[in-house]
């Protein structure tokens, strides 16, 4: 009963030959054995979304399904998002208008909003609501989130978003965008 | 969490009989079973992974003006469908409402339908209530604020399925799928009272599986609402739900009627002293009123929820005049 199984799946492009127990969720094949510690454990009930991770471009929360369902799977999670140490503008975006505090919420954030905008470049304010609706943060308030993806949906479509003017596309730098882009914020 | 082994079954036929063998779970979107097997309330030697299975994820327009959908299609996908927000709008709402974008993109209609209730003494490990083949409901004594105002007793459960209120008022059936072959049945006649048994929700048999959920087509000019009232706005648990489907003729009379509550009682809570109210009658703000007022007349609260009668009350006035085109308010 306690053999392991085989589990062939697509993380950020790579495919992954990976070794786990059936009971393991996707949330602890990705941080216990592939050591992808970006998606965060919180409420481990579906409630918090702090695991959120896109398989097939859909946001799903990482603890609700086990790592054997995700064979055969193209699973994102925040360690894909930036391209080296050049962080994707969603990143960018909230670092810019500090949509973080503690940190915890903001891998499943970030995912959220990346599935949002892959699926609906333009969205509104009602849309982002409830896109993120799954994800619970308890430090920014939501705003600070919301202006974020705002932005970020400007900055992808070359527009400048009307609240703020021009779109800075600096790259971001210091310790907080080093975590970020290698997704090690813990 | 107790170690399993996850099985593929070739086909239909085989799904059902490891199913109906002892110690066996059907594992569809997981959502639930997974809160289930991590608390220890099921602790299954095997789960029969219903995904293997091809097929059963797609919504199919029958002849007949019927969308047959597949058991593992999940909420989002049933939410999104043309064919479901065009025909049947109070369905697809009671599917984007329910729970969070990334549930909804694992859970399944089957699951959402055959899920175990959230009471929190029957989700604590340590109780062993009525539920769970113990002597007594502590919600009855305890803290109840979120059950049952009908229909309860032994257990004061309330059913937690979005979806059922919806599929019942669209006169919808189920195809069941077991070791003894397919039979179908109403999705009102799929839910079981705890007068009945307080163990089970359903009537599932071993083995037996939701293989498809059919919904005919609206009634000539039927409209639809789903409303639900909840605690937190961005996603929870509805304190109360309902659903109306109104068809009315040219003098605004009501032909068709369908009234049902969720999170009200141990079952999706159909209401047919308000509908008999609304059939015949002209619509108009009193005879919501006078029907929602009939939907609750059996209330019997517990000590902490007698707050949900008047906003069931609420949602099922609020459902009948969005159904039936009258403005809420005098303008």
């Amino acid at each position: 009963m306690a053999n392991k199984v085989i589990v062939e799946i697509n993380i950020n492009g790579d495919p992954v030959e990976l070794l786990c127990e059936p009971r393991q969720s996707l949330l602890e094949v990705l941080r216990d054995v592939l050591e992808l510690t970006g998606s965060k454990e919180g409420c481990l009930t579906g409630d918090c979304g702090a695991c959120t991770v896109v398989i097939d471009g859909r946001p799903v929360c990482s603890c609700l399904m086990l790592g054997v369902e995700a064979a055969g799977k193209n699973v994102a999670t925040v360690e894909g998002l930036a391209s080296g140490m050049s962080l994707h503008v969603l990143q960018q975006k909230f670092l810019e208008h500090a949509s973080l505090q503690c940190g915890i919420c903001t891998p499943g954030v970030l995912m959220s909003a990346k599935a949002l905008l892959d699926r609906n470049p333009n969205p509104t304010e009602a849309e982002i609501r409830y896109a993120l609706a799954g994800n619970l943060c308890r430090c920014t308030g939501y705003d600070k989130i919301v202006r974020a993806v705002t932005d970020a949906a400007a900055a992808l479509a070359g527009r400048t978003h009307p609240a703020h003017g021009t779109v800075p596309s600096e790259t971001a730098s210091g310790m907080a965008g080093e975590m970020l882009a290698k997704g090690e914020a813990k | 969490m107790k170690q399993f082994a996850v099985v593929a079954p070739a086909d239909l036929a085989s799904a059902t009989r490891m199913l109906a063998e002892p110690n066996r779970s059907a594992l569809a979107g997981g959502v639930d079973l997974l809160d289930m097997l991590k608390q220890e309330l099921a602790a299954p030697a095997e789960l029969v992974n219903l995904k293997a299975l091809g097929g059963l994820d797609r919504i199919e327009s029958v002849p007949g003006g019927v969308l047959r959908i597949g058991p593992l299609v999940t909420l989002n996908q049933l939410a999104a469908a043309p064919a479901v927000r065009e025909r049947h709008p109070a369905l697809a709402d009671s599917a984007a409402q329910a729970a969070t974008p990334q549930v909804r993109n694992l859970a399944t209609v089957g699951g959402n339908l055959a899920q175990r209730p959230r009471c929190w003494y029957f989700r604590n490990p340590d109780i062993v209530c009525l539920k769970k083949g113990g002597t007594k409901c502590y919600a009855v004594a305890g803290l109840n604020r979120y059950h049952a105002i009908l229909g309860g007793g032994p257990s004061f459960i309330v059913h937690p399925s979005n979806l059922a209120p919806a599929l019942i008022a669209c006169d919808a059936s189920l195809a069941l799928n077991g070791p003894d072959g397919e039979r179908k049945i109403a999705v009102g006649d799929f839910f079981t009272s705890p007068k009945v048994d307080p163990r089970r929700e359903n009537v599932l048999k071993p083995g037996e599986i939701i293989a498809a959920i059919e919904v005919p087509a609206p009634p000539t000019g039927a409209r639809s609402a789903y409303l639900e009232a909840r605690e937190k706005q961005s996603f929870d648990w509805p304190l109360a739900a309902a659903v109306a489907i109104l068809a009315l003729n040219r003098a605004g009379e009501v032909v068709h009627a369908r009234i049902v509550m969720g999170a009200v009682a141990p079952i999706p809570w159909r209401a047919p002293s308000a509908e008999k109210i609304l059939l015949g009658a002209k619509l108009d703000r009193a005879l919501a009123d006078r029907a929602a007022e009939a939907a609750l007349a059996g209330a019997a609260p517990l000590a902490h929820n007698a707050y949900k009668i008047p906003i069931a009350r609420a949602m099922v006035r609020r459902a009948i005049l969005r159904a039936g085109g009258v403005a809420d308010e005098p303008a």
